[in-house]
């Protein structure tokens, strides 16, 4: 993880710096990957409910971007977004340069892939079937199953670690298997842009570790680009390179985790109040809420034990 | 933790993971192929037999030869003009309803939207009845049928669509619908004449009694335009199994894929009930039937062979099984259908009580 943190975090990268990057893994497939995605201007809406109203992003290429905010505030829509699942009512994706609704969809698919938050898999589907089906952007009429597909699909199920599980029905796995068997579906489409929406969201802390180092592999094996939304900020601190914090639909502060997460910034976005310390592990920003029974003096680390929640509650209880 | 990254996507893991997908993926596509296989040759016995069996027994070695035009002229004319195109029709009927359901049941992502549940075959039927008290002859009862089939379809699409069709607000505008359109058959039923009730009853119940030769022509034409055209669209339908945001990720242009292939299905559906009336539960009965035998969570043509082996096994039972009358070929069907259908609507319950 070290290693993830000292990789160095410029807003946006070019393509002669990854290349010149001495950390940049050795692989050639990589530098095909290399692809734009950026917005301009986005409107974002259902219906008649704007949701997002003028968004200009750039997604770093290469890097890990997360997405944060509190419930509702439009992250989720603007990923849905920058994936062309919701036409904007104003404004323009660009995906390496192209207008992504002016370009084919299929076309799209083999650059750009896309976890939705509660997929749901047909009834008595097998992990392979599943992870297979990654491969419909690849295949045609006339090119139905070849051994590109085959390697996909193999190497997906490999690095996710769902061999294991080829032949069982995918309604059968616990959660934390399920997902990473969703996560393998959409490493097998092969693309170099992912975007995944909240891939933690159910799961044990344990699982959500497991998910979010499988998605570090991915980016430093090949340089894939991936966006996550999450939810748990320190998560976001520690797995992402690029960090976009949105409230009411609106980007607030992007960057680096180390400079965007700050008291006021958590203040500002989540309405919480909170200290921010270096995690000991990482050295990221680490997020401590306080909460309204904590008594702690917002400039210090300096927390109030006189007032103990438990013991109060207990004794108006009795 | 960038060492066991390495060896997850070093060449021997690699290789050893696709030995292991080849090996998953070979043996379902021979149990597949297997399943296949033997539906055919279940079909074609049954079709045999349903040529074979009846008030004038026809040896089965004879059977073949007989509808080649050989044999004694008795058996020939049997075959030709009775036992034939009803098994043909009985055949094809079951065949698109199958797979009609096959496509209904993928695309709404939801087992009991088939299109008799949903109520196209309703509509077919009130359209049919129309005809019938109005005194029109078959072939205009059958077009009519096909256009109730059609219109009810546009109805249900029109009304269950907000920012695209969810599978439950289908299903349920389905339901809707077709009690609407049960309510409209009977009201003309209890006007008509008793002898144009009578009909209209059978024709309800879906009996394959009065098909003809010419009834075979516009059906296997209709089958061989759609159902090849099903089997090519195989790969969205695939992808439309998941959700709309999945599908679209991986691809399918997910409305006008949905839209083509819901024709697909209304017009399969339409043909077969203009032929022979709304066999009850056949397309929702066969595609559950035939993924349970290949393990696939889409089968087409199994579903359409299994379609045709219920409706061919429903008439020839309904023929034979009491001497003095025929019972119509839906009758059969619903009696095996009814059952499942309070299985799953139960199981839909628990599982909404559990969520």
């Amino acid at each position: 993880m070290a290693r993830l943190t000292s990789y160095g975090c410029s807003l946006v990268q070019t393509r002669e710096d990854w290349l010149n990057d001495p950390t940049k893994p050795d692989c050639e497939q990589a530098m095909t990957k290399f692809l734009e995605l950026k917005a301009e201007h986005l409107q974002l809406a259902y219906d008649q409910h704007q949701v997002v109203a003028d968004l200009s992003v750039q997604i770093p290429s290469g890097r890990v971007t997360a997405i944060v905010g509190a419930n509702a505030c439009g992250k989720s829509t603007l990923l849905r977004g920058l994936a062309r699942l919701l036409k904007p009512r104003g404004g323009v994706v660009y995906l390496d340069g192209h207008d992504i609704h002016r370009m084919p969809t299929k076309q799209v698919a083999k650059q750009l892939g896309l976890l939705p938050q509660t997929p749901t898999s047909p009834e008595g589907i097998t992990v392979t079937d599943l992870v297979a089906r990654g491969r419909y952007p690849h295949q045609s009429l006339f090119r139905q199953w070849t051994r590109a597909d085959e390697e996909a699909v193999a190497s997906a199920m490999s690095a996710t670690e769902v061999l294991d599980l080829a032949s069982r029905p995918v309604d059968e796995l616990s959660g934390g298997q399920r997902q990473r068997v969703w996560i393998a579906m959409a490493l097998a489409q092969d693309t170099a842009i992912m975007l995944l929406d909240e891939p933690t969201t159910f799961l044990d802390l344990a699982h959500q570790v497991e998910i979010l180092d499988l998605l570090t592999d991915l980016n430093q094996q090949d340089g894939r680009t991936i966006v996550l939304v999450l939810h748990d900020l320190n998560h976001a601190c520690r797995y992402s390179h690029h960090l976009i914090a949105m409230r009411e639909g609106a980007i607030v502060a992007q960057g680096p985790p180390s400079t965007v997460i700050t008291r006021d910034l958590v203040g500002e976005v989540f309405g919480l109040r909170c200290q921010v310390t270096p995690d000991p592990v990482s050295h990221t920003p680490m997020v401590i809420p306080i909460g309204r029974h904590m008594n702690a003096s917002l400039d210090g680390l300096a927390f109030d034990t006189t007032v103990h929640v438990p013991t109060s509650s207990l004794e108006q209880r009795s | 933790m960038t060492a066991t990254a390495a060896t997850r996507s070093g060449p021997q893991a690699i290789a050893r993971a696709r030995v292991i997908v080849s090996t998953v993926r070979s043996s379902a596509r021979v149990r597949q192929l297997r399943v296949g296989l033997a539906l055919t040759v279940a079909l074609g016995v049954m079709f045999s037999i349903s040529v074979s069996v009846g008030d004038f027994s026809i040896p089965l070695l004879d059977v073949v030869p007989a509808m080649l035009g050989l044999g004694d002229k008795g058996s020939v004319f049997v075959v030709h003009e009775l036992r034939l195109p009803r098994a043909l029709a009985g055949m094809m009927v079951g065949l698109a309803f199958g797979l009609s359901g096959a496509i209904f049941q993928s695309v709404a992502r939801n087992p009991l939207a088939s299109p008799d549940i949903l109520g196209i075959t309703a509509g077919a039927s009130a359209a049919a009845v129309l005809a019938i008290v109005a005194g029109a002859s078959f072939a205009v009862l059958a077009l009519s049928a096909f256009g109730g089939a059609f219109l009810l379809s546009i109805a249900i699409y029109v009304l269950a669509y907000k920012r695209g069709v969810s599978s439950y607000r289908f299903v349920l505008v389905g339901i809707g619908l077709s009690s609407m359109a049960i309510a409209l058959t009977h009201y003309m039923i209890t006007r008509a004449d008793i002898y144009e009730a009578a009909e209209a009853n059978v024709w309800m119940i879906g009996s394959l009694n009065a098909v003809g030769w010419e009834t075979i022509g516009p059906l296997t034409a209709v089958l061989a335009v759609f159902a090849p055209l099903a089997l090519l669209l195989t790969g969205r339908l695939r992808a439309l199994q998941f959700d709309d945001d999945m599908a679209k990720g991986l691809g399918v242009c997910v409305e006008r894929s949905r839209l083509t292939l819901l024709l697909v299905g209304v017009a399969l559906v339409a043909v077969g009930t203009a032929a022979s009336g709304p066999i009850a539960f056949v397309a929702f009965l066969a595609p559950p039937i035939a993924r349970r035998l290949t393990g696939a969570p889409l089968s087409l043509l199994p579903a359409a062979l299994v379609g045709a082996l219920i409706v061919l096994a429903a008439d020839l039972v309904g023929r034979t099984a009491f001497s003095s009358t025929e019972i119509p070929v839906g009758i059969f069907t619903g009696l095996c259908g009814a059952p499942y259908f309070l299985w799953l609507l139960a199981r839909a319950n628990k599982r909404g009580l559990a969520q």
